[in-house]
């Protein structure tokens, strides 16, 4: 990296640190008394949550829409982001006019506990110690973070939510919503998603954690005391996840083997191959926002998700008697979470006898189709949540 | 289509169907299509109402109209509902499209406990005159398509279902033979005159024998 870009990369991350403890976005505060009991037998408090919100509830407080992002994304779902000065992640799912639609939907989206963007978190400062929690920050659940959204929710005087909507450990937290609170989730709409974590995801997310620890200036997680971060190992984690977003047609249609800025191979091991320059880049720009314990803890929740392991093996008895109205969506070219993850959601609702509709949506965009442009996904969301809103009276 | 009811707005053989189903009962319709069928009964009979669709459109435009439909295919999916789930299980002008048309019809009699079936008849004057006399494979308004491309692949005769529901063990509660512009072929006629004279059957079937 040039002096310059490492000083640039440099003020971005000191606005992300700015951002850890005073968000430019909103935050819900709970004090010690209003502490979060946690999956693992911790109590965190206090504790805050930071959230964004788009549109108006109405008076009748019956439109609101919960977005849950996914492993690195955060609450700017759709406004430039305060770091990276980037656009929203979900903006063309989410706006004036778009298939979520902010001038008839209050949409909301929180950042998850565990994340780093102004809700609590690793790196947030321990009460105790007055110095960042690192590795004594209790180890997250999915649904620890759908726990701390439902006091969110509570806060803002929201009884019952319009729709719950999210994409990969979005959908997961949007599976454990409606499990865990099946009255106050009007519709549903997991993406691109699983009732449980696979051993083979596990094992991605294993490495990546490994690139983190295995970073010495990651120094048993405690480098924040040091002023120091573990950015290489972190960018490493982020190459490796960032490969299984993507599908081998995509890598091929975007890179093939072309080389990067020369005609004939330099026999060395610079960024060659316009592939590796592209991951590279992926992983530099993460360092700059994201949190490296963080990405620990976010990525631990999202493994130990097993909606049916809560219901004695049984995913349908987690839906059980459920009205919510669902809507599963999965991507032909996602190996992550490939459609048999869904189809799985997708039986246990019908064993369940809950409403469900579930479309499988041909793309070779693989596993991140569900952040970008597919318009039959947008088609489908549309279709569903107009309808939900018809027999919602909104 | 020739079955459109003018009157109606309404396909002749989805309003057969929908008198077929008790109201108020929960219904899962294999190859739904857009989900006219399911309106029509959710809005008319007000039952609960299911599909599963093989095209992505037709999911989408289900959903867009409130249904609940999944994209599946009749050949692979029924096997992962489970038993009673349904009242009905209805497949409209598809059994003839499937690859096992036996398996199909044993999932939908485990899956609900009355199938609806209706499908064209191969038996009728029509296409048996056709084949007699040009010596080529059928190809009718109803049946446009030619043998190497259709996706029809099993095709049947009244009698043969009767024979087909017999070997599944069902009961056949209702029948009914449909002619041009689908109205009723005789209604107490005997078989071999619907065979001959139907253009499409619709069976009301129950799991098990009386």
């Amino acid at each position: 990296m040039s002096g310059t870009k490492a000083r640039e990369s440099a003020e971005l991350w000191k606005a992300a640190l700015a951002e850890i403890e005073q968000p430019s976005s909103p935050v819900a505060r709970f004090s010690a008394a209003e502490s979060l009991v946690m999956d693992g037998g911790a109590t965190l408090g206090p504790w805050q949550l930071a959230y964004q919100t788009y549109g108006t509830l109405n008076a009748d407080r019956t439109n609101a829409v919960l977005v849950c992002h996914a492993l690195t994304g955060d609450q700017h779902v759709a406004n430039v982001h305060p770091v990276t000065g980037k656009r929203g992640w979900w903006e063309t799912m989410v706006g004036p006019g778009r298939p979520i639609d902010t001038d008839r939907y209050f949409v909301i989206c929180a950042n998850v506990i565990g994340g780093c963007l102004g809700s609590t978190g690793p790196a947030s400062a321990d009460p105790a110690t007055g110095r960042p929690y690192g590795l004594s920050f209790p180890v997250v659940t999915i649904r620890d973070m759908v726990r701390a959204q439902a006091a969110l929710i509570d806060r803002l005087g929201i009884e019952t939510l319009f729709c719950v909507a999210g994409g990969s450990m979005g959908g997961m937290q949007v599976l454990q919503w409606a499990a865990l609170y099946p009255d106050r989730v009007f519709s549903a709409m997991p993406i691109a998603t699983a009732a449980k974590h696979s051993a083979q995801n596990i094992a991605f997310h294993e490495v990546g954690r490994q690139a983190v620890m295995a970073d010495p200036d990651w120094r048993g997680g405690r480098y924040m005391d040091d002023g120091v971060r573990p950015s290489k190992g972190l960018a490493v984690a982020r190459m490796g996840a960032h490969i299984t977003y993507l599908s081998e047609t995509a890598l091929h249609r975007k890179f093939g083997r072309e080389l990067q800025a020369r005609n004939a191979p330099s026999f060395s091991f610079d960024a060659e191959f316009q592939v590796e320059s592209y991951l590279r880049y992926q992983g530099v720009s993460f360092v700059e926002r994201f949190d490296a314990n963080s990405y620990l803890y976010v990525t631990r929740a999202m493994d130990y998700f097993d909606l049916a392991a809560d219901f004695g093996g049984s995913l349908a008895a987690a839906f059980k008697g459920t009205k919510t109205r669902f809507c599963v969506a999965s991507f032909t070219s996602d190996w992550l979470f490939p459609t048999a993850d869904s189809r799985a959601i997708v039986h246990a609702l019908n064993a369940g006898g809950g409403p469900v509709s579930f479309v499988e949506i041909e793309t070779d965009k693989g596993h991140d189709a569900f952040l970008l442009d597919i318009p039959e996904l947008f088609a489908t969301t549309r279709g569903f949540l107009d309808a939900a809103a018809r027999a919602r009276g909104i | 289509m020739s079955l459109t009811a003018a009157e109606t707005g309404f396909r002749i053989d989805h309003l057969l169907v929908s008198e077929m189903v008790e109201p108020g009962s929960r219904v899962l319709d294999v190859g739904c299509g857009d989900g006219a069928l399911l309106e029509l009964l959710t809005t008319r009979r007000g039952v609960d109402a299911r599909g599963i669709e093989l095209s992505r459109d037709g999911v989408s435009a289900c959903v867009a109209r409130g249904l609940s439909v999944i994209q599946g295919d009749a050949d692979t999916d029924l096997s992962d509902y489970p038993d009673d789930a349904f009242d009905y299980v209805i497949l409209s002008q598809t059994i003839q499209a499937t690859r096992n048309p036996r398996i199909v019809l044993e999932n939908m009699l485990r899956i609900g406990r009355r199938a609806i079936v209706s499908f064209p008849n191969f038996g009728h004057w029509r296409i048996r005159a056709m084949l007699a006399v040009t010596g080529r494979m059928p190809v009718t308004r109803n049946l446009h398509y030619s043998w190497y491309d259709t996706p029809n692949i099993h095709f049947c005769t009244i009698r043969d279902f009767v024979s087909l529901c017999d070997e599944v063990g069902a009961t056949v509660e209702r029948a009914v033979a449909l002619g041009p512009s689908g109205k009723k072929v005789g209604v107490t006629a005997p078989w071999w005159f619907w065979n001959m004279f139907g253009e499409q059957g619709v069976f009301l079937l129950r799991r098990g024998r009386d």
